[in-house]
């Protein structure tokens, strides 16, 4: 009757490349081309200005609730540059600037959260799932899409992204249970941005750290700095080349920070310090990038300025779309739309009665 | 034609289709090597292999949220759920995206699978392992629900399930699986989702049912004819969601009286949805107020009592009859 160790390996990382004050691991640093690293670097950007613009819209009722991005802008664009367009992207609710990646127009989002259904229709030849909104159910639909990649014979990757609250859900494990049973070829990023609403990383669960949740089911996990778009994408890249390659599913944790409210219906001056926020705006993620880039010569003080004023530009004139095209889209008998591939008897009289009952309300309003 | 049992019928159907289409796959628990706990999947493992019939671990949730994405991919998923009783860890799913996606991409992705899950008391089961919530399903927009009553008409359905471009709900009775067997055709043979099916012509009483409970009201009516010169038309509904009430409204200003006989408790069940249609279109024929044979609105006994609570021939034979009494 022994009592002996369990065979279980710990092969867990921690990865960091980038660090706050620009200095990179040069041991570590990916060979990105300029290209490559000046587009992250606009599209971080942008994701920031376009969130910080959509917060203001809010503030002035032409927006709807929204859940900000601010803060998250490497985990999301560093993991979502490692697919390719054939990949598939399963966000949550908080990915603005992945979306903004793959090919999501800037209307699209304000019409979404403008209040529009419109809003959810993803662009032709984008493999992307809308938004969901609670919490884990979307890792299910990466696996079942990776699992239908696999058998179809293809090398697509399934990317789904989720944060720290997720990994507390049911569907969180089971997605990683048949993931790795099935050994599909989706990749978890876990946006561990410290609080679900107000709720700490510490009291979402014992474990010192997410990503060794992966232990469980026997598949490649890692922490990253989430702050850190090289060290993201270095291990987002990983994953998708060993997905694409047969290896199989893996679980990342981007240690990074929610730095504004959960969605704009909450206020985290009442569950986390100034002081708190402030220490993680010092590991601004866009900062270091900057930094990094000036560094290599990429990026001079004026260039900046440049992709702000551009970032800026065309936040604008989305804008100025969305609210042109809000003007169009009147017609409340919509809502009957996209329910089934064809509207069933029941619903085509709803429709109609619902169509009726807003014509007679027209006319007495001509007539009032 | 070969006669079958409605498990058989199931099978056939799932076997044929899985000839004809390689999207189709089949997933759930204990559905590959065990060919299912009521062995409806028999034998398919090994004629298309654990590829197309996956034996998964043990998780409602995962089982419909990966047929999820496998559908929106393009396959055409038949998940089994092995009792609807544990299908409620699968209701998230089924409600906030299967449901929906359709919708929630503006016609993008679509959702086309299919759950099939066993329903319903009378075969002396275990606790949780008999209930009849036909009603979750059919409540929820965006969703078909479906529900056969014998052999040939099940599999009929389920062709017709599986091509549907949108996620439908198949709900099995369990108590016919084995109870009689009919004549299947080996050729194609297909049903509308959506259409409802007259049973039995009749003049005196509409009787309008579905599932396990067709047979005890053909039972019950069989009697009344024979005893009582009593007529009843018997409609058989086959899909809960979308409810076409065509020919249960037509039969009703035929007949003037009406008569619901479900297993489902009674409060806020598919009869009140039943009467609700029949009271906005065919009020000005009743003759009689329209009646429910229900389950009672319990938790499902335990099976010593469990024929205590089903409805059976002899309560809706007297529910036929006060209707039939009742002053109009």
């Amino acid at each position: 009757m022994p009592r002996t160790p369990l065979a279980v390996d710990s092969p867990l990382e921690y990865l960091a490349i980038l660090d706050e004050k620009g200095e990179v691991d040069s041991a570590l640093e990916p060979n990105l081309s300029q290209e490559l690293l000046l587009k992250l670097y606009r599209f971080m950007v942008l994701g920031r200005r376009f969130d910080e613009r959509m917060l203001q819209l809010q503030r002035q009722g032409r927006l709807g609730t929204f859940a900000p991005i601010k803060g998250q802008e490497a985990s999301q664009l560093g993991a979502v540059a490692a697919l390719e367009p054939r990949d598939w992207m399963v966000p949550c609710f908080r990915e603005t600037a992945a979306q903004l990646w793959r090919g999501t127009p800037m209307e699209s989002i304000l019409l979404y959260f403008g209040g529009f259904d419109e809003g959810g229709r993803i662009p032709e030849g984008q493999k992307d799932l809308p938004v969901a909104i609670p919490v884990a159910s979307q890792l299910l639909h990466a696996v079942g899409l990776a699992w239908a990649a696999k058998y179809r014979k293809s090398d697509e990757v399934a990317m789904t992204f989720f944060g720290d609250g997720a990994t507390s859900e049911g569907d969180f494990h089971e997605a990683l249970n048949f993931a790795a049973v099935y050994q599909t070829p989706t990749v978890f990023v876990c946006q561990n941005n410290q609080w679900a609403i107000s709720t700490p990383r510490s009291k979402q669960t014992r474990s010192r750290t997410l990503a060794q949740k992966a232990l469980a089911y026997e598949m490649p996990g890692l922490q990253v700095d989430g702050n850190d778009v090289l060290a993201v994408y270095t291990a987002a890249k990983e994953a998708v080349d060993r997905a694409r390659a047969g290896g199989g599913p893996t679980f990342i944790e981007c240690v990074t920070y929610r730095m504004a409210m959960h969605t704009t219906a909450d206020d985290p001056g009442r569950y986390r310090s100034d002081e708190e926020v402030a220490e993680w705006t010092r590991k601004d993620p866009i900062a270091r990038v900057e930094k990094y880039l000036a560094a290599k010569g990429m990026l001079t003080p004026q260039e900046m300025e440049a992709v702000a004023s551009e970032a800026d530009a065309a936040i604008q004139e989305a804008i100025q779309r969305y609210e042109e095209i809000a003007k169009t889209l009147g017609d409340p008998l919509q809502m009957f739309d996209h329910h089934f591939e064809e509207m069933p008897v029941h619903l085509l009289e709803q429709r109609e009665e619902l169509r009726r009952f807003l014509e007679t309300e027209n006319e007495e309003a001509r007539h009032a | 034609m070969p006669k079958m049992t409605m498990v058989q019928a199931l099978n056939m159907a799932l076997r044929q289709e899985m000839e004809k289409d390689d999207r189709v796959i089949v997933l759930g628990e204990d559905v590959g090597v065990d060919g299912g706990v009521f062995r409806v999947t028999d034998g398919l493992i090994d004629r298309f292999g654990p590829d197309r019939v996956v034996d998964t671990p043990l998780a409602e949730s995962a089982i419909v949220g990966m047929s999820i994405g496998m559908a929106v991919y393009g396959l055409r998923p038949v998940c089994e759920i092995q009792f609807s009783g544990f299908s409620y860890l699968n209701f998230h799913q089924i409600e906030c995206h299967a449901s929906r996606l359709r919708h929630r991409s503006q016609g993008r992705w679509t959702v086309p699978m299919v759950l099939r899950t066993p329903y319903g008391g009378g075969v002396r089961a275990l606790e949780h392992h008999s209930e009849s919530r036909e009603v979750f399903y059919a409540h929820m927009p965006g969703l078909k629900m479906v529900i056969p009553s014998g052999p040939r008409n099940a599999r009929a359905l389920l062709v017709s399930a599986i091509r549907d471009p949108d996620p439908v709900i198949f709900f099995e009775p369990k108590a016919v699986y084995r109870a009689f067997r009919e004549d299947v055709p080996e050729e194609e043979e297909t049903l509308p989702i959506g259409k409802s099916l007259l049973a039995r012509e009749g003049r005196h009483v509409t009787l309008i049912t579905y599932g396990a409970m067709v047979r005890p009201v053909l039972e019950a009516a069989d009697r009344l004819s024979q005893t009582d010169g009593i007529e009843p038309e018997v409609i058989d509904l086959l899909t809960l969601a979308p409810l076409d009430d065509t020919l249960l409204v037509e039969s009703a200003k035929k007949t003037g009286r009406v008569v619901i006989v479900h297993e489902a408790p009674c409060s806020y069940g598919p009869g009140a949805e039943l009467v609700a249609r029949l009271v906005e279109k065919a009020f000005y024929f009743l003759e009689a107020p329209v009646r429910r044979v229900t389950g009672f609105d319990l938790i499902m006994p335990l099976f010593a009592r469990e024929k205590a609570y089903l409805p059976n021939a002899e309560r809706i034979v007297r529910a036929v009859k006060e209707t039939l009494e009742a002053a109009a």
